[in-house]
């Protein structure tokens, strides 16, 4: 198999079975969670409080009181890595690319000097996340093999997305399909490991917005 | 297996429902429930990280409910939960976590922790792996009405003693009150004077109140060491006395976890709503006040702070009643760092203080509170949870720390004004 059919493979059969498995497993999952159920909460809530789920789903994404000073360097590299991937993911113009040739949707792109920027900025993020994995005693207790494993998967196509871009390394379309293979990797291992807190962090959040909301304290 | 490790298991998988299943979900093992928990910024032992506290209640979920979880289990890449693990658990359970409920305000994905542990409980008590000072504390509860095991002719004694002291009348059984008042067995040995303040504040506000000589206690160890069945049964008993005297209100004493057991646990273990409100003392205070019913006179002129009790402040939303009093009472009130919902715990809450074992780790525990206490400079702490106070001035006592602890509502009942005094 020659780097260009070893391409075409992963643009093609390999991607949709990456996507497709991908959504299975969400679906899987979710039905699992879900199926589980919640019974009704009989006591009367303190005040009426529409919305309190989804206001945590955001507001959780802030550090609350004096979390960010006993813990900088998870908060620092955790922003810079989560926003640097979504914005790469969805911003740099060979993404938008797929994502017209896929469903037809196209938006503007960010500059590319910019996506590069963030590309070494959340590569760098990980690093740090890793070292601190190790070396934390809380982290490095907790850690178990998924953990390096879920690192790892994540780390590969921001790499390679960054070589196959400059040409680095390998032949280009050697490594962009590396890039894609490795997405495809993420996307299957995704419903399966931790990485799920990608879905199931809407509903985490959620509940716990809406069960402190029932007692009178925002969460 | 086991008999008592099967019941564990079952209770497990009872307990697991969407959002356990949720929150075990989306933990990514960033580890920043620990920066929450006193257990570990106290000791810096990792193992007191709250999620590790759950781990094999999340093995319980990932074996039955996930088919991962069954692949890997068939594949011999995750072992079964055994009677060992739930042995060694035990003390990460009951003794290093008091259900303050801190981490669960932290953890970035949402994840109620607390409540997990709450549920944990379930599986471990029914296996037989509870504490003994919690056991004997429910089952001596079940049997007397009391986990101290304070009978109502002690507390006979306490409402003469009442009675005599500040002139007023404590009814027993009166049909069609307002108020049905439940103490905690803390207040009636340690703190009678609780009762002579709410007689003395509802003769002021001109409310009808009454005790029950069958339903007086307010705590709930069948929370505490997570037995449904049990709570259900302390619960039922204020339940059935509530009816029975048709009173609109039932008042949760200066005692965290006995709110929570009664405002809201008590309608879901009971599987129905109430005919009678439920709301603990400084809710009842503040709506007297509120209403012009309750009035007061005079200050408490040293500098003093408030101790937020966790089950009151952050897991039951009473945060403004006891500052709105507090800055009425006491000019030099001032607040400690990490007020209201992200208050440290006194270290000895959900059942810790009971538990004998965790004495030495509640003492290290309680260094956070020390060093809130000691970085405000303050001589006087109020709080209105009798736990609470009897855990602190334990600490208190044992750090050679020279702090005065009161309840909110003996100290509202000592500035109210005399008739026609404002």
């Amino acid at each position: 198999m020659t780097p260009l059919q070893l391409l075409t493979w992963a643009r093609g059969t390999g991607l949709g079975w990456a996507l497709a498995l991908c959504a299975a497993g969400i679906v899987l999952r979710l039905a699992e969670m879900l199926s589980l159920g919640r019974a009704a909460d009989l006591a009367p809530p303190r005040a009426r409080s529409p919305g309190s789920g989804w206001r945590t789903v955001f507001s959780r994404s802030l550090p609350p009181p004096g979390m960010f000073r006993r813990e900088p360097v998870s908060y620092i590299a955790g922003y810079l890595f989560h926003l640097g991937l979504l914005f790469i993911l969805f911003l740099s113009a060979a993404h938008i690319e797929l994502f017209h040739a896929l469903w037809g949707l196209a938006w503007p792109a960010l500059p590319s000097p910019l996506v590069d920027a963030m590309a070494l900025v959340a590569i760098v993020s990980l690093l740090v996340l890793l070292v601190q994995r190790l070396t934390h005693p809380v982290k490095r207790f907790l850690s178990g093999f998924q953990d390096y494993l879920t690192w790892a998967v994540t780390l590969l196509p921001l790499l390679t997305g960054y070589l196959a871009t400059h040409h680095l390394l390998l032949d280009y379309p050697l490594m962009l399909a590396l890039h894609i293979l490795s997405v495809e990797l993420l996307l299957v291992l995704l419903p399966f490991t931790k990485l799920f807190h990608s879905v199931s962090v809407f509903f985490s959040r959620w509940y716990n917005g809406d069960a402190f909301a029932r007692k009178g304290v925002a969460s | 297996m086991s008999a008592s490790l099967r019941r564990g298991i079952n209770a497990f998988k009872e307990v697991i429902d969407a959002p356990i299943a949720s929150f075990f979900s989306s933990c990514v093992h960033c580890g920043l429930c620990a920066e929450a928990c006193l257990f570990y910024t106290e000791t810096g032992d990792p193992k007191y990280t709250p999620i590790h506290k759950l781990e094999p209640l999340r093995r319980v979920w990932e074996q039955e409910y996930t088919v991962t979880g069954k692949l890997k289990r068939l594949l011999g890449l995750s072992r079964a939960v055994s009677d060992e693990e739930l042995a060694e658990w035990g003390p990460l359970v009951y003794d290093s976590c008091t259900l303050c409920g801190r981490c669960a305000m932290v953890c970035p994905v949402g994840n109620d922790l607390t409540t997990m542990i709450r549920k944990m409980r379930e599986g471990m008590s029914a296996a037989g792996h509870a504490p003994e000072g919690l056991v004997t504390a429910t089952a001596r509860a079940i049997q007397t009405g009391s986990p101290a095991g304070v009978k109502w002719v002690t507390l006979q004694a306490q409402i003469r003693h009442m009675q005599a002291e500040f002139d007023i009348e404590v009814p027993v059984n009166r049909e069609g009150a307002d108020y049905l008042v439940l103490m905690s067995s803390w207040e009636i040995l340690n703190y009678p004077e609780y009762l002579g303040a709410v007689g003395r504040i509802f003769k002021q506000a001109g409310a009808t109140w009454t005790l029950a000589d069958d339903a007086y206690e307010a705590t709930n160890s069948g929370i505490q060491i997570g037995a449904s069945d049990l709570a259900r049964e302390l619960v039922g008993r204020i339940v059935t006395a509530a009816e029975r005297l048709k009173v609109k209100c039932v008042v949760s004493p200066e005692c965290g976890h006995a709110y929570t057991a009664i405002r809201w646990e008590g309608p879901n273990l009971m599987g129905r709503p109430f005919t009678f409100e439920v709301k603990h003392i400084l809710e009842v205070l503040d709506e007297l006040r509120r209403d012009g019913r309750l009035k007061l006179r005079g200050t408490l002129d040293v500098p003093l702070t408030y101790h937020d009790p966790c089950q009151l402040s952050r897991r039951g939303g009473v945060v403004e009643q006891p500052r709105t009093l507090l800055h009425e009472l006491a000019p030099n009130f001032k607040e400690m760092s990490d007020a209201g919902t992200m208050n440290w715990c006194c270290g000895g809450g959900g059942g810790v203080s009971a538990n004998e074992r965790a004495h030495e780790l509640q003492l290290t525990a309680f260094l956070r509170k020390k060093a809130q206490i000691e970085e405000l400079g303050v001589k006087t702490v109020v709080t209105a949870c009798a736990n609470c106070r009897v855990v602190m001035e334990e600490a208190l006592e044992h750090y050679h720390m020279d702090v005065e602890m009161l309840g909110l509502t003996e100290l509202v009942a000592e500035h109210l004004a005399e008739d026609g005094q404002s």
